[in-house]
């Protein structure tokens, strides 16, 4: 079964963004289409509105014009809360800057999704154990952030972000603060855990190599989404 | 980069980037030297204004011979303007007398009891000289009399000053009451004294005059004495010495002056502190803006060091940083402390409401020289609270400044209980010392210290209480304790300002109500009658013969009446004149009427000797105890009394002795009284007693008479107004401390941005991380207010038993207002859950969702 025949995790369709109304708009007509296990990377230049669109995608900002579908939910028409919930139970996120809280240790920082969803203590406990094991941090839980490299951090960060099974992960220059081995290392581990969530992953990256990880490339241009041929 | 540079980029940078973070330390340390400012040079300026006075009075006397203010023999005087060595001497007699305005009819077309019983009373001080050696002794005194000597010699003539004027309502020409004995009589005014040259209430007088007038014949009570030039001033003081009488003293000008300052300097010291109090909160403020601020700006200055600025040069700059907010507010607040001394002059008068400086209205001269020494001392406050902040960052190494989440690590080794431990410790031991020059500065030092120490143990505190806080299942909640848990050292700094002033209000609070509920206790004691008399609001002129006495005791509705004779007695020539009381009292009655603390018991009183109760002042101020035997002068002799027991006496702090009546009557002949106390029976009200009071005497409006409860009511009335200013002291230092909170919590939040922003991204609700937010603040608060309470309560034990006891002389019994503590702590509180609130609110509008973003 192929992409399109399968049903869509999330359906983008004629997503367009302005900020002020005598300005040109960000970027329109965005279309895209994930299912279950789909790895997309998007690149673009500075500025084109990548963390727009994935503002928009994750139900932090309002589209102009289009929608978004996330299992059939209209993101662009929640409210703040909504989003919120629909953010907390559907979608993971992992951010350039790690931004792993610094006061809790690994695994409370892991187990974050799961307390805000009202997953009982022993079940936390048993999947923040089993991720840390998947992110290759086993018996790192105790530690505390200020303890770990900037790989382990991003690890930490990723364990986060699939602790609660995700339907879509949002990736945001996860690497930028990487060494390359590291990186490849870190992008690897991302992939193979989204799919092994069952979920969908977009990776917003400048990079060619963390490109090279996705099953597809595609380039924002304000024109909308395009096929990005990678250099060899 | 050189200094000035380097200070003045991070200057512009700051105000740049956060103005109104930058204000509010300003704010607080303008506020602090605000009201220390104003509360300073108002009593400054009363002060000033007294000696003035006094300095006018004394004119160019070397010496002042004086006595009680009953006096003594005019015969002194030729002895002592032979003594070799005195050039010219000059006899004064000083009187307060109860003066009452006409309210423009004559007291002479309708009987004095018809007149109305308030008629408006001033206490009138008077002065009256022999002119023609006043002119060379206090010529300043009589400057602007001196052409007009014709009036001054009027028997019934009196010169005053434009505030004595006003006071009566009269002018030139004018006639107006005093109260001589239990009768009035009468007195026209000559003419008006200038404001600048008297600015106090006064009258003056020619001594022959006055003596006739206040039934004082062949009686002065002030020698003003010049000494020849080449005569050596101790030798002719000693000489002179040798002529007085006991009770009468000799001594140069200037100890006057010194003891009316000394006299009022606790009060005046005690509001000093409490003022200060604003700008050490104001302190902790800037020590707690400063070091959130540099925490914000590590990154900066690891690039700054990186750059090549040196680790002194960085620590330098901040330090000035600091100083400059310092400087600022200061200024600003010498500017507003003028205009708020202004105010404290209209609304308070010139001693704040302590009724110390009776007679000056006080004023605000430029001082120059002082309003610099407050900007330099708000500069300095503020500089040395940034000094700790600005080490610790010149302290970090470059490569671990740059690294995005070091600032718990910067914070982390702040553990400073050794230190904390050790100043406690401090502030115990400087607690049992005794005071030094009549103040309690080591009271003083042992608040400071303790405060400092309780500041510095509120980090480990903290740690153990949130370290002991059980786990939740509510992720806000669990993520706020934990937040809390990890930053505990940055929290106190933000507590650091609420705590310091919160606990002294506490300390406060509870000294306050210790001594009203002391004083009503007293109150209660000392009031034991129905209805109190008094003659002329404590004058020197008034009071009621022993015929008088008798017939008072007789009126219907009088069950039973005991008189007292007060007057102020000078024991030692440097300090102030002592009240003596002789009341009808013995060893059986005196527990009913005396506040006693002390007692000798009733088989170790040596018959042969009266019995004496002595104020706790007098032990702090004559060494005399319970059991000792004391000598006054009264009459013409030293009478022997022995002590049989201390008291508390709220009303007298310069000190108080009662002694039997039957003892001063054998020794002085004098069998009036100034004071009565009238038990009912239980058919008469006290209008129809008042009643036959005032109709059995001619003295009018200058018989005091009021109910025992109006008596109390009007105490309360009083201390509470000399309280006042010290609530509104206090009130303001917490609102800084307040203003520091609110300061933290923004900072903090604002620091916080990606942190919340990232929560927002992973599920937590808006009103979920404001929850968050106010649960910190609210749990923060609470370890605060909760070692504000128990440092609180520690301070009042030395404002109680150091600071109370040492300043006034007087003891109080600890009382803690419970009820009040709890509604302010809970108050205080909300206001911080609150402040958190809304200070988490700011920082999650705009675009806090994409601060995640902002290292991108």
């Amino acid at each position: 079964m192929n992409a399109s025949s399968r049903t869509a995790l999330l359906e983008v369709r004629g997503l367009g963004k302005r900020y002020r109304a005598h300005r040109p708009p960000v970027f329109g007509g965005v279309d895209l289409r994930l299912v279950t296990g789909d790895h997309v990377a998007i690149m673009g230049e500075s500025g084109v509105g990548k963390s727009t669109l994935l503002n928009l995608v994750a139900g932090l900002d309002r589209p102009e014009a289009g929608t978004i579908l996330l299992d059939g939910v209209e993101v662009g028409t929640l409210d703040d809360d909504a989003a919120t919930r629909l953010r907390r139970a559907k979608m993971g996120f992992v951010f350039q800057a790690f931004h792993v809280l610094p006061y809790l240790t690994v695994a409370e920082n892991v187990a974050v999704p799961l307390g805000l969803l009202g997953v009982a203590r022993r079940e936390s406990g048993a999947r923040v154990a089993a991720i840390l094991r998947e992110v290759g941090l086993a018996g790192a839980g105790p530690r505390y952030p200020r303890e770990l490299s900037g790989g382990e951090l991003q690890r930490v960060a990723i364990a986060r972000a699939l602790v609660h099974r995700p339907r879509l992960v949002l990736a945001d220059e996860p690497t930028g603060n990487l060494d390359p081995r590291t990186a490849l290392q870190v992008l690897d581990l991302l992939r193979g855990q989204v799919r092994a969530c069952g979920g969908a992953g977009i990776l917003i990256t400048h990079s060619f190599v963390a490109a090279r990880t996705a099953d597809r490339v595609l380039r924002l241009t304000a024109q909308g989404l395009a096929p990005e041929v990678l250099p060899p | 980069m050189n200094q000035a540079r380097l200070w003045w980029t991070l200057w512009r940078a700051q105000w740049r980037d956060r103005p109104v973070r930058l204000l509010m330390p300003m704010l607080a340390i303008a506020l602090g030297v605000a009201l220390a400012s104003a509360v300073y040079l108002v009593n400054r300026g009363a002060l000033d204004e007294f000696e003035r006075a006094a300095r006018r009075l004394a004119g160019e006397a070397d010496l002042v011979v004086r006595g009680a203010p009953a006096g003594f023999p005019e015969s002194l005087y030729p002895a002592i303007a032979r003594t070799p060595g005195v050039a010219v001497a000059s006899p004064v007699l000083e009187v307060m007398v109860p003066g009452f305005r006409l309210f423009g009819y004559s007291g002479a077309q309708r009987p004095i009891t018809e007149q109305p019983k308030t008629r408006h009373q001033v206490l009138l001080p008077v002065v009256a000289v022999d002119p023609f050696r006043a002119t060379q002794v206090q010529p300043a005194l009589l400057g602007e009399i001196a052409g007009n000597l014709r009036a001054f010699f009027r028997p019934d003539g009196i010169f005053l000053s434009v505030r004595a004027a006003g006071a009566l309502g009269v002018g030139t020409g004018d006639q107006f009451d005093v109260l001589v004995g239990s009768s009035m009589r009468r007195l026209e005014v000559m003419g008006l004294l200038g404001e600048s040259a008297y600015p106090r209430a006064l009258g003056i007088m020619d001594i022959a005059a006055a003596q006739w007038m206040f039934d004082r014949s062949g009686i002065v009570n002030r020698i003003d004495v010049r000494v020849a030039e080449g005569a050596d001033c101790d030798d002719v003081r000693a000489a002179i010495g040798r002529l007085l009488p006991s009770g009468v003293t000799v001594a140069a000008p200037a100890i006057d002056n010194e003891r009316v300052a000394s006299a009022t300097r606790a009060y005046r010291v005690n509001l000093d502190m409490l003022a200060l109090v604003a700008v050490l909160t104001g302190a902790f403020l800037v020590l707690a803006t400063q070091a959130l601020s540099i925490l914000r700006r590590r990154t900066a200055f690891g690039l700054l060091r990186a750059l090549g600025v040196t680790r002194g040069a960085l620590r330098r700059a901040l330090v000035l940083e600091g100083a400059a907010l310092g400087i600022m507010g200061a200024a600003l607040g010498v500017a507003l402390g003028q205009r708020i001394g202004a105010w404290m002059l209209t609304a308070l008068a010139g001693d704040l409401g302590a009724g110390q400086f009776a007679g000056v209205a006080g004023h605000l001269a430029p001082r120059p020289l002082e309003w610099v020494a407050f900007v330099v001392a708000g500069g300095l406050a503020a500089a040395l609270a940034s000094w700790w902040p600005a080490r610790e960052a010149a302290a970090r190494s470059p490569a671990a400044a740059l690294k995005a989440g070091d600032a718990g690590i910067v914070l982390a080794r702040v553990r400073p209980w050794r230190a904390g431990f050790a100043l406690i410790l401090l502030g115990a031991v400087l607690a049992v010392l005794p005071a030094l020059h009549g103040l309690p500065l080591f009271g003083y030092g042992s608040i400071a210290a303790l405060l400092l120490g309780g500041v510095l143990l509120v980090p480990g505190i903290a740690d153990r209480v949130l370290g002991r806080m059980p786990t939740v299942r509510h992720t806000p909640t669990t993520l706020a304790i934990a937040q809390l848990r990890g930053s505990t050292a940055q929290a106190s700094i933000g507590l650091a300002a609420i705590i310091v002033s919160f606990s002294l209000m506490v300390s406060m609070a509870i000294m306050v109500h210790s001594f009203r509920e002391s004083f009503a206790d007293w109150l209660d004691t000392i009031l034991p009658a129905d209805l109190q008399l008094r003659m002329g609001q404590g004058g020197d002129t008034g009071s009621l013969d022993a015929a008088a006495q008798a017939r008072l005791a007789r009126l219907d509705g009088v069950t039973r009446a005991e008189f007292r004779r007060t007057f102020a007695l000078p024991l030692r020539r440097d300090a102030t004149a002592v009240q003596i009381i002789a009341a009808p009292i013995d060893a059986s009655t005196a527990a009913s009427r005396l506040a006693i603390i002390e007692s000798v018991a009733a088989g170790a009183q040596p018959a042969r000797l009266p019995p004496a109760w002595i104020s706790e002042a007098m032990v702090d101020l004559y060494g005399w105890s319970a059991g000792s035997t004391i000598s006054l002068p009264l009459g013409r002799d030293q009478v022997a009394f022995r002590v049989a027991g201390i008291y508390r006496d709220y009303g007298r702090s310069t000190g108080s002795v009662v002694i039997p009546r039957s003892a001063y009557r054998a020794a002085t002949g004098d069998a009036s009284a100034n004071d009565g106390a009238f038990w009912l029976a239980r058919t008469a009200t006290p209008a129809q007693v008042e009643a036959a009071i005032r109709a059995a005497l001619d003295a009018g409006p200058a018989l005091q008479l009021r109910t025992t409860t109006e008596v109390r009511q009007l105490s309360f009335a009083n201390f509470d107004r000399a309280f006042a200013i010290t609530y509104a002291l206090e009130a303001i230092a917490v609102l800084i401390g307040l203003l520091g909170v609110s300061v933290t919590a923004a900072s903090t939040a604002l620091a916080r941005r990606s942190e919340f922003g990232m929560l927002r991204h992973i599920g937590l609700l808006r009103r979920q991380v404001v929850a968050m937010l106010a649960g910190e603040g609210l749990l923060t608060s609470a370890i605060g207010i909760g070692c504000a309470l128990v440092l609180g309560m520690a301070l009042s034990l030395v404002l109680v038993y150091v600071v109370n006891r040492q300043s006034f002389l007087w003891s109080i019994d600890l009382a803690i207002p419970w009820w009040q503590l709890g509604v302010l702590a809970f108050a205080l509180l909300a206001a911080a859950a609150v402040t958190a609130t809304v200070s988490g609110r700011a920082a999650l509008s705009g675009d806090a969702l994409r601060a995640v973003r902002e290292d991108w």
